[in-house]
């Protein structure tokens, strides 16, 4: 009941008009930086860090809740529609979007994003709001074993956007982790392929290398075929928004992918996009609809990973304000907003500044509402974006990915590397090699390193960290039922349609 | 840079910002300068924060009209200090923030510029380090902590930043003083943010080393136990012994100062020197500095020179023990 009481009297916090007003603002301001790739909620944020010495707390923290939550809802709409990923939790989306868009639903695409967002923004927020201590002991006993363990999960069930070639689907991985691994290495300090070069020695930029791969590599492949495949503008199909069975393809999605998406967003590492790969491969596999993912492009396939992310931003959320725990860059800014106001975070938050706290969840619920309502007659008007002939359409979006890379540290060096991995993906498209496994490999390539050998040094070398801790054993177990489990299944099903051609004499 | 980022934004924001009443176009004063900030962060870290905190207290204070802001990240600032140093050659009116942080990274990195390439002006503030260890570990004093140490190192994994940074220059040091071989050390590096102090609070690892402000509110709420401090003397409302006072003779300052870009006159040179000085005087930068957790160690013009110098090598050293440079 406590909590209830709390909340409530968050919403009354929330509930003044011009706390509405710094919520609307928020959630436009948001939405607009979620689209356009390269600015992310963290760099606005910080970018707006001196209108704390202005306005009051709460008036703050609602408006960077705001711009939190409206990232997470812009950052799919490109994805979907240009192939061109906003942020980074939203590179899985464009992987089925943008087909989805190429066979006329790009309407239902977005509406399922944007619902699913919704109703993941909401659990999330619910999960905050009433989950918090039980999730946070939870995150806490993830170790870098655990972690680690985790990333040998991810690997094998991200088999599933391998494509139809292992072969292929490895070779990409394996570039993944090559590009992953250019830049200082965070456990010895030492520079690994960076060839002399400064700039290189913070990595490649995940955002620039999915915007280089996906929209460069399509933009030149597109050119490159403009005489020899038809050029039609693809007229939308149905509804603008979904028909009664693609809702009933999605609500699973979303409740699974919040499901997924909210403990690992509160986990210290866990991160926003581990869980859209993740939900992605979970709804490939219960799909009945299998012959859909790759090809006009599948709905579960964007409404679980859109549904993962927004859960994962709220799950973010929970270290933040139960433990003062920043796990995201913009949880770290928001964190040093606190500190501008002279409240300092940490695990006393929630008791000496109940008021801002509960104000804050209470304004993340109403963003929510707004976000929904601000984003689905917008539907009508991106879906136009589709109606543009190609060589405009295409001109538009090499246009957008420069100026939004350029926009991310302003640097020539990034531009290079957007051309370069673009001239890439247009070899492994014309060549048929799929593009998403070297963003996975390239993510999940160095976190499980990473990850790995803080296990080692910690366990001074000792291999039986990763079994002798029950959490890491419980994952590891997980992640061989998956690699054998659909073999010795197909087995078993094999033997049962084989049996009776081995048994001579019976009928 | 951060003009062609605000032009974005506001593009973006369509008058949004006109509405949340931002200071996008600074008000010029009569009579007071403007001034550029170099930052060669990106936006939110320490850096960032400590320009736009110059920029606010100055404004504040008439001292200056207006600033501009520009950010260049990267490398620990080793992307942004070659640019300062050729492309903001001679301008009298600019500041660039740096750090501790930088004379690391341009060691580790084998840099081609340093920091004797450019103006010193003052250095501003530090913030001193914490040796931590999770409530429930045996160690309740720093003198367990290094008994430990000394018996075998690769059992006491320690938690902290980036390799090479204040953190694991500081294990170093301390290790270094108690005779322990750096190299034995078990370092667990952790990428900024919460993640190292997840690990305390989660007991993966033994102890942590990290900037005071980081530990605070967990010390405070009994989670984490303050072994030792690493600054110069006991401090005010902190429960726990200088490394000195433990035994340990080590001091280290995670310190952030200003410098101007080469070829400036010494007439913008004083002027700069006595504007900063100004600044850091006031009731208001002692405020921001409170609120901050930073500690304010004022030093200006040559004894600041010669401090850098002096902390270069010092850090050379540590590093070359850790075997990072």
């Amino acid at each position: 009941m406590n909590t209830l009481e709390q909340l409530a009297h968050g919403f009354s916090v929330a509930f003044t008009p011009i706390n509405l007003l710094w919520c609307l603002l928020g959630t436009t301001l948001g939405t607009a930086i979620g689209v356009l790739p390269g600015l992310g909620p963290a760099l606005t944020i910080a970018l707006l860090l001196p209108i704390t010495y202005q306005v009051a707390p709460e008036a703050s923290f609602i408006l960077f809740a705001g711009i939190y939550y409206g990232a997470m809802y812009g950052g799919s709409t490109t994805s979907i529609l240009l192939n061109t990923p906003g942020e980074s939790a939203t590179i899985v989306t464009a992987l089925e979007g943008n087909k989805m868009a190429r066979s006329g639903r790009g309407g239902a695409a977005l509406a399922t994003s944007a619902i699913g967002s919704f109703v993941a923004g909401t659990i999330g927020t619910l999960g905050v709001a009433f989950l918090a201590p039980v999730v946070v002991k939870f995150a806490l006993a993830f170790g870098p074993a655990e972690y680690f363990s985790l990333m040998v999960l991810a690997f094998i069930t991200v088999s599933a956007v391998l494509g139809s070639s292992s072969v292929r689907g490895l070779a990409s991985l394996f570039a993944g982790f090559v590009i992953g691994m250019i830049g200082v290495d965070l456990q010895t300090g030492q520079p690994r392929f960076t060839f002399g070069t400064t700039e290189l020695l913070d990595g490649v930029d995940v955002i620039i290398a999915a915007v280089g791969l996906f929209a460069v590599g399509e933009t030149l492949y597109m050119a490159s075929r403009r005489y020899a495949g038809k050029d039609e503008i693809v007229p939308l199909k149905g509804s603008l928004y979904m028909t009664a069975a693609e809702w009933g393809r999605s609500w699973k999605a979303w409740l699974r992918g919040a499901a997924i998406g909210f403990p690992i967003g509160a986990m210290p590492a866990g991160g926003a996009e581990i869980p859209t790969f993740l939900s992605y491969a979970i709804e490939k596999k219960l799909s009945k609809h299998k012959e859909e993912f790759g090809t006009v492009g599948a709905i579960e396939g964007v409404a679980g990973p859109e549904a993962a992310n927004n859960a994962s931003a709220a799950g973010v959320l929970v270290p933040m304000l139960t433990l003062g725990l920043p796990t995201s860059a913009t949880a770290a800014i928001m964190l040093s907003a606190f500190q501008s106001y002279g409240i300092n975070p940490g695990p006393l938050l929630l008791t000496t500044q109940a008021n801002l706290v509960w104000g804050l969840i209470a304004s993340l619920f109403i963003a929510n509402v707004i976000l929904v309502i601000l984003n689905l007659p917008l539907i009508g008007l991106w879906v136009r974006l589709l109606k543009i002939p190609a060589p405009q359409l295409y001109a538009g979006i090499l246009v957008f990915a420069t100026v939004g890379t350029y926009g991310i540290s302003q640097s020539p060096i990034d531009l290079v590397i957007l051309y370069l991995l673009g001239a890439a993906g247009f070899l492994m498209r014309r060549f048929d090699f799929p593009t998403a496994p070297v963003i996975i490999g390239m993510i999940l390539g160095p976190l499980a390193e990473t990850q790995f050998r803080r296990a080692m040094t910690i366990s001074n070398g000792d291999w039986s960290v990763f079994y002798k801790h029950p959490l890491s054993l419980t994952l590891l177990t997980l992640a061989f039922i998956g690699l054998v489990g659909p073999h010795i299944w197909a087995f078993i099903e094999h033997r049962r349609r084989r049996g009776p051609e081995h048994v001579p004499g019976d009928a | 840079m951060l003009n062609r980022r605000r032009f974005l934004m506001s593009t973006a924001a369509a008058g949004a910002a006109g509405l949340a009443g931002l200071h996008l176009t600074p008000a010029f004063a009569e009579g007071a300068p403007q001034i550029q900030i170099f930052v060669p962060a990106a936006p939110g870290g320490g850096w960032d924060q400590t320009g736009r905190t110059m920029d606010q207290v100055m404004r504040a204070e008439k001292l200056i009209s207006g600033s501009q802001i520009t950010n260049v990240g990267g490398a620990g600032g080793t992307v942004g200090l070659p640019q300062f140093i050729s492309q903001w050659n001679g301008k009298g009116n600019s500041l660039m923030v740096a750090g501790m942080v930088m004379v690391g990274a341009i060691i580790a990195n084998k840099a081609a510029n340093n920091l004797t390439q450019v103006t010193p002006i003052a250095r501003l503030t530090g913030e001193f380090e914490a040796l931590v260890v999770p409530a429930e570990s045996p160690f309740k004093t720093a003198a367990d902590f290094v008994a430990a140490l000394k018996a075998d190192p690769t059992k006491v994994p320690v938690a902290g930043g980036s390799a090479g940074g204040s953190d694991h220059i500081l294990f170093g040091l301390i290790a270094k003083t108690v005779g322990v071989p750096a190299t034995s050390l078990s370092y667990v590096p952790f990428a900024g943010g919460g993640e190292a102090l997840s690990a305390l609070l989660g007991n993966q690892v033994a102890a942590g080393i990290s900037g005071f402000g980081e530990f605070s509110e967990q010390v405070k709420a009994g989670a984490l136990r303050l072994l030792a401090i690493s600054a110069d003397k006991r401090q005010d409302g902190i429960d726990a012994p200088t490394l000195k006072e433990a035994g340990i003779d080590v001091e280290l300052f995670n310190w952030r100062g200003v410098f101007a870009p080469p070829g400036v006159s010494d007439a913008d040179k004083a002027a700069m020197i006595a504007l900063v000085e100004t600044m850091a005087k006031s009731d208001a930068w002692a405020t921001e500095c409170k609120n901050r957790n930073w500690t304010p160690i004022l030093l200006t013009g040559d004894d600041y020179a010669k401090f850098v110098a002096e902390d270069s090598a010092r850090i050379e050293a540590i590093l070359k023990d850790l075997g990072l440079a």
